[in-house]
């Protein structure tokens, strides 16, 4: 299959350097275009930080995994010379080819690979290199992974099993380096699918992910592997699996979102509360399987009114389940229809991006609908 | 002294590179010396030690693998008496040997009835692959991991398994350590270091690399062994197991259970090389082919391929060829798609006679122990059938627990929901066969 480059991939894309540049104007946070500041509990702000960007903070969670579990190992394609977007930089020679290697072109191997060593009770970081490879994966992730427990009565589990995998939208990449592929997996009893949104959040939830004793997804947001960059705790922590985060308390729309995504909507909701004179709560759910409903629905019971958006296409995308389950737990509290903002129902396209994710004008328009109806 | 080809490393290699050309003797060999050797420095990196040759030529063996054998199916050695495996001497180890391959087949008769009558929903059968379970099984320790595919059930009760582990399996009662929730036959001990069998065909072939990968690293002297069928190497996972094994120098062995179909598919539909050994070098992974029906011969080449393996961090790839005499399944009428009589023919040469001749012309078995051995099975199959009869089916608590270590909110609400529905409408569901829970 096509790979790009590193050097094409890993640039920042001309997309993120605008939204980059739109950050910078508003003088807020170095994240790309985020301005509202969060402080995130899990997070530790006392001790030593260190300003990374998003892919140095899957460097460092690696670090620390391979630092404090011998049985750990790092591998999938070009992982040993560090990654064509130098995630697993400098870790080859630090704990050794047998602890981070770099495997023959297979994800179904790689997968499989994985399964096998994590049964032995070894904890198996593997990486997929674009989520838009996982597919030939997708029967040792979905039928064996994920039922390897259930099926074996619990006698049996590869609960140290991590796969990462670059995911979303990037400026230019096409149908197959661009895809978002978390609704397959959200299907999935038995796996555990994270997504974060930046560098802190990156290393919090990797570490929590490579240490559940359950089969754990991560997809990275490849956009923001350079363009995010913001003080990284050097110690060792983990952010809870499953727990979304209010990053902004609002009263009148609940805009629910996760990954690269969460910065489209804070631009979408600063356009909007400025315009319409309303008061957003946005929501980072974080985890997509299993994930927090409560906080989402608490939310959705306080506004009256939710925006769903992501990447990925509409038409079974998981912001129908978000939808789904925010109707039936908060009727008599909605105040409109639910609005789902997301990628259309078509394959990723290359010179179309633009008008293909759901940008903050779209997402703008998706508030505003839920707010007049 | 015995010999067997692929002993010594550097044997290994040889014999190896030797068959990497099958045909390689005579007219091509001559071909191939005639070759020019790369300058130093210039060979292509992704074939470093190929020379230069003048001579177009496809290469296109006609050579096919050769088949181990020990044993002839008139259970006479076809080796001289000093070239015995040391086994053959080894009366306990022998009786053994007989009395688990018939266990698997009664076994296999008792329950292939009972699920003619209703009695279990599904059942496969292993007649004709009895020497390839108790050969392998036998050449293994405790420490070696056993990943399955379904037909193997003689590696299991080799290791220990119970009939009234197999029956709780099959009739998924409560005392099955698989909480009834797979198919008939898909078995799994954690006791016994033998992963529980999954449906997906060769899913287990990676994951066996990978089993045996994390075994190396643990310093342990073990191996992953992994069953499967000629069908399930035409599966892509067969093709990445070998490849990530060789080249991430993983302890395992591939064994292949080639017995002619894969359900009603022949071989010469299934592939058009010289059958699954001839792939092994491909891979740069030392290949044997055995007869499968000499239990010598598959004990001989699995022992001396774990401790190749171990040695050397390399897999080994083992075809065993023989014939699947039943059905594919109990859902397969093989009548459909076979040949009149073929069955028949293969049972003459069939794995249990073989060794049977050679222990009963040894003195070490009788028609009567036979007799015994078969009385006695029975007997115990139908106590054991009777007791997973009896006993009920796994608490509804366990439809839910698994799926991840802990039950998640989602599964705590969808237990609680059923739980009252089960409360309204549970007169329309047989609920008397389940334990009963012990939740609150």
């Amino acid at each position: 299959m096509l790979r790009l480059s590193r050097a094409v991939c890993s640039m920042p894309t001309r997309a993120f350097a605008s939204t980059a540049v739109a950050a910078a104007g508003s003088g807020g946070d170095k994240l790309p275009g985020f301005v509202h500041k969060v402080v995130d509990e899990d997070v530790p702000q006392d001790g030593e930080m260190v300003e990374m960007n998003l892919f140095e903070a899957v460097n460092a969670a690696m670090d620390v995994a391979l630092d404090t579990d011998e049985t750990a190992c790092v591998f999938g394609e070009d992982v040993a010379f560090g990654g064509v977007f130098r995630c697993s930089m400098n870790l080859m020679e630090k704990y050794g080819k047998d602890r981070v290697f770099s495997t023959p072109l297979s994800e179904q191997g790689i997968a499989g690979f994985a399964i096998g060593m994590a049964a032995m009770g070894s904890t198996a970081i593997a990486e997929i290199q674009f989520a838009d490879y996982i597919f030939p994966a997708f029967d040792q992730i979905v039928n064996e992974a994920a039922k390897y427990r259930y099926r074996s009565g619990g006698m049996f589990d590869v609960g140290g099993l991590t796969i990462r995998s670059p995911y979303g939208a990037v400026g230019h990449g096409g149908l197959y380096h661009s895809q978002s592929p978390e609704a397959y997996f959200s299907h999935t009893p038995g796996l555990k699918v994270v997504i974060p949104r930046s560098p802190q959040q990156a290393k919090g939830l990797l570490l929590s992910a490579i240490r559940d004793p359950n089969p754990v997804l991560v997809f990275e947001p490849k956009a923001l592997y350079r363009a995010a960059n913001e003080p990284v705790p050097v110690e060792d922590y983990e952010i809870p699996l499953g727990k979304a985060q209010v990053l902004k308390e609002g009263s009148d729309v609940t805009v629910v979102g996760y990954g690269a995504q969460i910065y489209v909507l804070e631009q979408a909701i600063l356009m909007a509360e400025k315009e319409l004179g309303i008061s957003c709560e946005l929501i980072d759910l974080r985890s997509i399987l299993p994930w927090d409903k409560d906080t989402v629905i608490d939310s959705v019971n306080k506004t009256g009114r939710a925006v769903i958006s992501h990447e990925a296409p509409k038409t079974s995308g998981f912001a129908a389940e978000v939808s789904s389950t925010i109707q039936e737990a908060c009727f008599l509290n909605l105040e409109s229809p639910i609005q789902r903002v997301c990628g259309w129902d078509t394959p990723f396209p290359l010179i179309f991006e633009p008008v293909y994710v759901p940008d903050k004008h779209r997402v703008f328009e998706g508030i505003k609908a839920a707010i007049e109806f | 002294m015995f010999r067997l080809p692929a002993l010594a490393p550097a044997v290994a290699r040889a014999a190896l590179r030797a068959v990497a050309a099958p045909g390689a003797a005579g007219a091509r060999t001559a071909a191939l010396s005639t070759g020019v050797p790369p300058a130093a420095g210039v060979g292509y990196p992704g074939a470093e030690e190929a020379s230069f040759t003048t001579e177009f030529e496809f290469v296109d063996p006609e050579t096919a693998f050769p088949m181990f054998q020990l044993m002839g199916p008139d259970g006479k050695f076809a080796v001289a008496d000093d070239q015995r495996p040391a086994i053959a001497e080894d009366k306990e180890l022998l009786l053994k040997m007989y009395k688990v391959m018939n266990t698997t087949q009664i076994m296999d008769t008792f329950m292939a009835k009972k699920q003619r009558q209703g009695a279990v929903s599904f059942i496969m059968t292993s007649y004709g692959e009895e020497a390839t379970h108790v050969g392998s099984a036998a050449a293994l320790t405790g420490d070696d991991v056993v990943y399955a595919q379904y037909r193997e059930s003689g590696v299991l009760l080799w290791r220990g398994f119970s009939l009234d582990e197999t029956m709780a399996q099959c009739f998924s009662t409560q005392a099955d350590g698989g909480k009834g929730r797979q198919m008939p036959v898909h078995y799994g001990s954690k006791a016994l270091n033998f992963q529980t069998i999954s449906s997906p065909l060769a899913t287990q072939i990676p994951q066996a690399a990978g089993a045996a990968y994390a075994l190396k690293r643990s310093g342990k002297d073990a191996v992953a062994m992994t069953y499967f069928g000629d069908g399930a190497a035409s599966e892509g996972d067969f093709h990445a197991a070998l490849n990530f094994a060789a080249t991430l120098e993983c302890p395992a062995l591939f064994f292949c259970r080639n017995n002619g179909y894969a359900i009603s598919t022949p071989t010469k539909e299934q592939y058009r090389g010289d059958g699954i050994a001839s792939r092994g070098p491909g891979y740069g992974i030392p290949t044997i082919r055995v007869d499968g029906n000499d239990v010598f011969a598959v004990y001989e080449a699995v022992a001396r391929a774990r401790t190749l393996a171990i040695e050397e961090s390399r897999p080994v790839l083992i075809e065993a060829m023989s014939f699947r005499i039943g059905d594919h399944s109990s859902s397969d009428d093989s009548s459909r798609y076979r040949p009149d009589g073929e069955r028949d023919k293969w049972a003459q040469v069939a794995p249990i006679p073989r060794l049977r001749s050679y222990i009963v012309e040894r003195g070490w078995w009788s028609d009567d122990e036979d007799k015994e051995l078969q009385d006695s099975l029975f007997a115990d199959l139908m106590t054991a059938m009777r007791k997973a009869l009896a006993d009920k089916k796994p608490s509804l608590d366990e439809v839910f627990t698994d799926v991840y270590d802990e039950l998640t909110p989602d599964l705590v609400a969808q237990e609680a929901e059923l739980r009252v529905h089960l409360a309204k409408h549970g007169d329309k569901y047989d609920l008397g066969v389940f334990a009963p829970s012990t939740k609150a």
